[in-house]
């Protein structure tokens, strides 16, 4: 019975899009539900010539026999699945789960901080410590109250929630690290951080807990091919050492991250990755809106349009979770 | 045979291949040399002394019976050639192209005492092709003995250990990460030297003897080992993931934009396809390119960054060509195509442009010392030698460490260095768990890692009760609709035959 779910392939049950630029996918695969666990994430190819994009799990149905990705429009590939990927229709390829799963350990009172998109793969880690008993203080950061998602789910499973907005148009106004010092006014007992964002979020928030000497896990996407330790694109430097995200991570202690090293090797691909990008935008607009009629969305979206962000900061392309200025 | 061959009476000269001249070959992807023509193949088998105790047999660590399926060309019974090949080695268009039979097979050829030794992997990748070109496929009858086998990783280990179960009558299943079967002959093995369509061509032919590939499936993280033999049914599992895990050169500027391993080089540009514009993986290619290592890897990516388009390009190994672990053709060939070699120098420094990619490297001339325990004299840095060499990608070929993934996830004990401990049998630390290849040696060759994937297999056997058969069983009746799987019955076979 196993073998046959092995190759029912690998069907997109729901969509939902949360903004013109953030989206959600829920792709059946039974096997993976079953062994998922938080933390770790998965490898897609979207389309047979398509490239292999690392993506964090964002949540898991066991009964369901799914699993659900949080995605951003950033790059080609991402802004090409926005268009392609409706309900009904398969992933090329998925595999995973990667990575060692986030320990969750005996900590009690846990505060687990997202950043943008990073509220996604927070979630399940926020979900797992509330599950062990855990104290649960929950930190969403966003750039603007139109790009907050999740708030309810994420809500849930917390003991107490702060949500950061950058022009104060929800909650606190500021970025995340605002909210991490609420927090550790009120609870300077608090035994981990968990932060999940942007590279720069990430380090901003490491910088915020250290001077409390507060262990801070990160979970870390850089650029990566197989995800089995194979290739060796995704290392990074933790406490002097190359370590590799795919299967020695991705989560690190972030107090001994090498952020810089990691935001100019998330450079590494950007000029390709800008071509890439304005190449397939030239095609999709040579392509008559009458002759190829986008197919109705589950859900009401925004097509997507050229970022206007993008002359200015091509730099920033690799960075899934880019969408968050939380630091 | 007429006349008793001597080595008076053979052709004299090794009938050379038909080689691309090397400006028009560094052009693009496609093969260095051709097959045999048929002129070719009956020259050279003409050669072969077909010794009553052959040595070649020895050497190859699958044991083809090289003079028996030389004989057959010399018979112009090129499906006879290959049905003995095939006896022992499903891959003959593989193994004729990557083993390196000038240490192994042809090392021992007596002709090689006064001439130079037959040219038994020209004429077994000769066989293969033609097999290919003419659909040959030698599919046994195989009657099902209800044993399930899970292998682990698509590449040659697995891929051997696959088709011998499978001939044994087992249900077998291989897994594979990536979302293509093939493992290193897929990823890693550049067109130039095998083309992916004959990689494909071997699969099919697995595929035909009831093999099941699974691709996506990360074993370990998806299911572990131990819940393949309990709650996925599987009676033996056999563990071929090969060694993967890149070393690098823990050097400052190691992490630089430009610096890669010859892993994710030869990935991106083999299976991602990334030098061809329709496919969307990017890749990265330097001006002038270095290359540490002096492996076959290391070859492979030399010569895939020159097809790529780079001005030129550098080799840099720390001791001398005659301690390189690469084939001696190919760094013949990757000469011929213009590859820079700088011997006895070793990279200290990476140099970075401001940037975060890296401009430069620092290195240093080294000497040869005593010889370590490999036998080969270590090299030792002269110095005051320090020079900077102006290079703008660093490609990193300098071996692998074991792959953590199955370690992490299995109870299987492994040795001090990560890889997994076995018996002389293969048999890993957990009854039913077999493993073999790169993941128990480290880095070797594609051939060994099919030798072992075939040793496993016997274990494997041995271990399930599998009595091995050569005998050649006639069906009972013949003609029973369609259940003969096609094949004629006069057909040379070593399973069982079956009807159902």
């Amino acid at each position: 019975m196993l073998d046959a779910l092995l190759g029912s392939g690998f069907e997109i049950v729901t969509r939902e899009d949360f903004s013109d630029v953030t989206y959600l996918l829920e792709v059946r695969h039974p096997l993976m539900a079953k062994a998922a666990r938080p933390g770790q994430f998965v490898i897609v190819m979207s389309q047979e010539h398509g490239e292999r994009i690392p993506l964090t799990i964002a949540d898991y149905d066991r009964e369901r026999g799914t699993i659900t990705l949080v995605i951003q429009a950033v790059g080609k590939t991402t802004k090409e699945m926005q268009q392609t990927c409706r309900a009904g229709t398969k992933l090329h390829a998925i595999v995973g789960p990667m990575g060692l799963p986030s320990h969750v350990g005996s900590a009690r009172k846990i505060a687990c901080v997202g950043g943008g998109l990073g509220i996604a793969p927070i979630f399940p880690q926020a979900r797992a410590a509330k599950e062990a008993g855990a104290y649960v203080i929950g930190i969403a950061g966003f750039r603007s109250r139109n790009l907050v998602f999740w708030r309810e789910k994420f809500k849930a499973c917390c003991d107490e929630f702060i949500v950061c907005t950058d022009d104060g148009s929800e909650g606190v106004k500021g970025p995340v690290t605002e909210g991490i010092r609420l927090a550790i006014d009120k609870h300077p007992d608090i035994d981990e951080f968990v932060v999940i964002g942007p590279p720069v979020m990430m380090k901003a928030c490491v910088e915020a807990t250290r001077a409390h000497n507060i262990k801070t896990m990160v979970s870390l996407n850089p650029v990566m091919v197989d995800g089995t330790g194979m290739c060796g694109g995704c290392r990074v430097k933790v406490g002097g050492q190359v370590r590799f995200a795919c299967v020695d991570g991705p989560d690190f202690d972030g107090h001994q991250v090498d952020f810089d090293d990691l935001m100019s090797r998330l450079r590494r691909f950007a000029k390709e990755e800008k071509l890439s990008l304005e190449r397939w935008l030239a095609s999709c607009r040579m392509r008559s809106p009458a002759a190829t009629p986008p197919p109705v969305p589950s859900v009401p979206w925004s097509p997507p349009r050229v970022d206007e962000n993008l002359a200015i900061e091509p730099l920033l392309l690799p960075d899934p979770f880019d969408e968050a200025k939380g630091g | 045979m007429a006349k008793k061959r001597t080595i008076r009476t053979i052709p004299q000269a090794r009938t050379p291949p038909c080689e691309r001249p090397p400006h028009e070959r560094v052009r693009n992807f496609e093969e260095v040399s051709s097959s045999y023509r048929i002129e070719d193949a009956l020259r050279e088998s003409d050669r072969c002394l077909l010794c009553p105790d052959p040595a070649c047999v020895a050497g190859c660590p699958v044991n083809i019976d090289i003079p028996g399926f030389i004989r057959k060309i010399g018979e112009k019974d090129y499906r006879g050639a290959y049905d003995v090949i095939t006896g022992t080695n499903l891959l003959p268009a593989v193994c004729g192209r990557v083993c390196p039979q000038e240490n192994q097979c042809e090392a021992p050829c007596p002709v090689g005492e006064t001439l130079e030794p037959v040219a038994i992997g020209r004429l077994e990748r000769f066989v293969g092709d033609m097999a290919i070109a003419q659909r040959w496929t030698n599919i046994p009858y195989i009657e099902p003995n209800g044993y399930k086998i899970g292998i682990v990783g698509s590449g040659p280990a697995g891929m051997a250990c696959a088709a011998d179960m499978a001939k044994a009558g087992c249900d077998v299943t291989v897994y594979e990460a990536f979302h293509q079967a093939g493992g290193v002959l897929k990823y890693g093995i550049p067109d130039f030297r095998l083309p992916n369509a004959v990689v494909d061509a071997e699969i099919a032919n697995l595929k035909a003897l009831g093999v099941k590939f699974e691709c996506n499936t990360l074993v370990g993280r998806l299911f572990t080992i131990e819940q393949m033999l309990s709650e996925l049914g599987f009676h033996a599992v056999f563990i071929g993931t090969g060694a993967g895990y890149p070393k690098f050169l823990d050097i400052a500027g190691d992490s630089l934009n430009g610096v890669l391993s010859a892993n994710e080089l030869l990935t991106r540009c083999n299976l991602m396809r990334a030098r061809d514009a329709t496919y969307d993986t990017p890749m990265e290619l330097g001006r002038k390119v270095t290359v540490v290592g002096s492996g076959n890897t290391a070859m492979d990516a030399l010569r895939v960054c020159l097809r790529l388009g780079a001005e030129n390009v550098h080799c840099i190994y720390r001791r001398t060509k005659a301690e390189s672990p690469a084939r001696a053709e190919e760094i013949h060939h990757a000469e011929e195509e213009g590859i820079q070699f700088h011997w006895l120098t070793n990279p200290v420094e990476l140099l970075d442009d401001g940037k975060g990619a890296v401009r430069a490297m620092r290195c240093i001339r080294m000497e040869l010392g005593a010889p370590d325990e490999s036998g080969r004299r270590s090299p030792i840095p002269i110095p005051g030698s320090e020079f900077e060499f102006e290079t703008d990608m660093v490609v990193v070929a300098v071996g692998t460490n074991a792959n953590p993934i199955i370690g992490q996830t299995s109870k299987l004990k492994l040795n001090r260095r990560g890889y997994i401990e076995t018996d002389p049998n293969l048999a890993a630390s957990l009854a039913g768990v077999f493993a073999g290849g790169d993941i128990v040696t480290g880095a070797a060759t594609v051939i060994e890692a099919m030798g072992a994937g075939r040793r496993a297999a016997a274990s494997m056997k041995a271990y399930l009760g599998i009595r091995d058969t050569e005998v050649v069983y006639r069906p009972e009746r013949k003609g029973s609709a369609g259940k003969l799987f096609g094949i004629d019955i006069g057909e040379r076979n070593y399973a069982r035959v079956h009807v159902a």
